[in-house]
């Protein structure tokens, strides 16, 4: 079966564009009814629903049917009727109530509707402005109750924003809400990535007139060079531990890979060739990484080990493949699978070495794992514009995120935050 | 003969507008290079966008050096042979004019991811520097820079724009 749903969402006032919308293909296997009655109170608050906000994210993973409430409007345990709820194995609901000053509280509860039990019972305090980041989080902890993997509706993504020669460095809800520039220039930007924290982002910018890495704090916005040779400096990745870079360097040469300490010193060289090396990624045990070379003639992934040693080819289908990502559980990794002039996201497992085409191709580049394993994230382009989208990681739900202005490039999903 | 070579001028003026590389030659008059001869200013846009014939008939060392971008095959990152001539042109200018510099751009089309064409960009710059200094210039004197796909010249998305931006352009400094 396949569902199609369109949801055109009005954004915060403080969100940075008017409109998104979303467009979601595809379903679960098992999709879970669920339920959710608008909270009491929530007329009170400005514009933002935050029960809407928690439907829209369930939904967008196509493994949530929602179902209607038609109408009944229980918000304590004591008002809900088991029987009046057939079909309904979920249910979500809760009392919003506006504290002193600029604080809201909301207390929701999920009941387990088939055994007649209360499966989450919290209450969450948090400004007027974090609405949304409240109903990110309500979603997250009745996903993972419902699916058993953590939510990542409270993560966030970064990507570059490009309209004519105007380019942006952004950082966003998961959702593609609440968008923050971190940097605009009229110079490119590219490749931004996370740190494993989540607090600081790497992107190679063009201001000083050539590809120079720079590293960025999130809190303090205040940034620094992390690499500014002659020639191009580029790809940045973290290692899982944070406490090195991998980068690629051209000040010998050709590209090759680089590790480098986040303060800019112990530089050491990684790979050796007189070819193309780009795209370094480290496997989750921080001892190997993946990167694309066209040492064989055609771009490939490869992976060598950190402390040296010979490169092994990964991938042989296709014209050409390209940006490696390794998966959070570390036993497959995506990437950008070219042929016939098309570009596909694909995923690869390391142990049966099978390729997966998870799309149905276009233009589509630079795909990364959201931190569960359970969404890629990668950029694609729809009438000629380049924009967000996201596939389940086994290929069944696809979603697309249109953007006001601009074009997307570049997207990569952050980690998960400690809170 | 005055008049035809007004309206080439004129033609190449206009070709300026189109590009951005282009208008930083036209604004640096003073870059010895460009500056040296009215014929360095007559095709100093590279004619190679425009559909007219490239004014560069001559084959003295002057004329070729008017030509300031080469271009390349799909994935390719190898100075074609029908380029070497105007590469080593330049280059035997730079060892003729000590003080002389160039920034070599290196330029990619879309297709491939950004890191893997800002890789195959200074690919391209590097193989062109390496023949300017075989040609005579120091390599202190030849700066090299890759944008890939970044800052294409034709932003369309079949052979005919992509093969305008698999290029690299040799512009002094």
């Amino acid at each position: 079966m396949r569902i199609w749903v369109a949801i055109v969402l009005l954004c915060a006032a403080f969100s940075a564009r008017a409109e998104l919308t979303i467009e979601i293909t595809g379903a679960g296997e098992h999709q879970i009814p669920i339920s959710l009655v608008r909270f009491a109170g929530e007329e009170q608050l400005p514009e933002q629903k935050i029960s809407s906000v928690v439907s829209n994210d369930l939904l967008r993973t196509g493994l949530f049917k929602l179902i209607d409430p038609q109408g009944k409007a229980p918000h304590e345990p004591g008002e809900v009727s088991y029987v009046e709820w057939p079909g309904v194995e979920a249910l979500l609901i809760g009392k919003v109530r506006l504290l002193d000053g600029d604080r809201v509280e909301v207390r929701f509860r999920l009941l387990d509707m088939v055994r007649q039990t209360e499966l989450i019972g919290l209450a969450v305090t948090a400004r007027t402005e974090q609405l949304r980041a409240i109903g990110h989080r309500v979603a997250d902890l009745v996903y993972e109750k419902l699916t058993g993997s953590p939510g990542v509706f409270s993560t966030r993504i970064a990507y570059v924003n490009r309209e004519g020669k105007k380019y942006r460095l952004v950082v966003a809800d998961s959702d593609g809400y609440g968008e923050q520039t971190l940097l605009a220039l009229n110079e490119p930007i590219m490749s931004p990535t996370w740190s494993p924290d989540g607090s600081q982002i790497a992107y190679v910018s063009f201001e000083r007139g050539h590809a120079t890495v720079f590293v960025q704090s999130l809190a303090t916005r205040q940034r620094s060079v992390l690499a500014d040779f002659p020639g191009s400096n580029s790809a940045p990745v973290w290692s899982p531990d944070g406490k090195r870079l991998a980068l690629v360097l051209t000040r010998e040469g050709s590209s090759q890979i680089y590790t480098v300490r986040p303060d800019g010193s112990d530089l050491r060289r990684i790979t050796f060739s007189d070819t193309i090396d780009t795209e370094p990624n480290f496997l989750s045990d921080g001892k190997t990484l993946l990167f694309t070379s066209d040492r064989g003639g055609s771009a490939q992934i490869y992976s060598v080990p950190v402390e040296g040693g010979a490169a092994e080819r990964l991938t042989f289908e296709g014209s050409s493949n390209f940006s490696p990502r390794v998966s959070p559980d570390g036993k497959k990794f995506v990437f950008s699978h070219f042929i016939g002039g098309v570009f596909y996201i694909a995923v690869q497992e390391f142990e049966s070495k099978q390729m997966q085409i998870l799309t149905s191709g276009g233009w589509e580049k630079k795909p990364s794992f959201a931190p569960n394993g359970k969404l890629v994230l990668f950029a694609t382009e729809s009438q000629g514009r380049g924009i967000l989208a996201t596939v389940s990681s086994d290929g069944r739900v696809k979603q697309k995120m249109v953007a006001q202005r601009g074009d997307i490039r570049e997207p990569i999903w952050g980690p998960f935050i400690k809170q | 003969m005055k008049k035809i070579f007004l309206s080439i001028v004129l033609v190449n003026l206009l070709a300026a507008c189109a590009s951005d590389v282009a208008k930083e030659e036209v604004t640096e008059p003073a870059t010895p290079a460009v500056a040296e001869t009215p014929a360095a200013v007559e095709s100093a846009p590279t004619a190679t966008a425009v559909a007219e014939p490239a004014p560069v008939a001559a084959s003295d060392e002057a004329d070729l050096t008017a030509t300031r971008s080469v271009f390349f095959p799909f994935d390719v990152d190898a100075v074609q042979e029908s380029d070497r001539a105007v590469i080593q042109a330049h280059g035997a200018y730079l060892a003729k004019n000590g003080n002389a510099k160039v920034r070599v751009e290196g330029n990619a089309d879309e297709r491939g991811s950004s890191e893997y064409n800002l890789a195959l960009g200074q690919r391209r710059a590097n193989n062109v520097k390496k023949l300017l200094v075989l040609s005579g210039a120091k390599a202190s004197q030849v700066e090299t820079v890759s944008y890939g796909e970044e800052k294409p010249r034709d932003t369309g998305h079949d052979e005919s724009a992509w093969s305008q931006n698999r290029r690299a352009d040799i512009l002094a400094k």
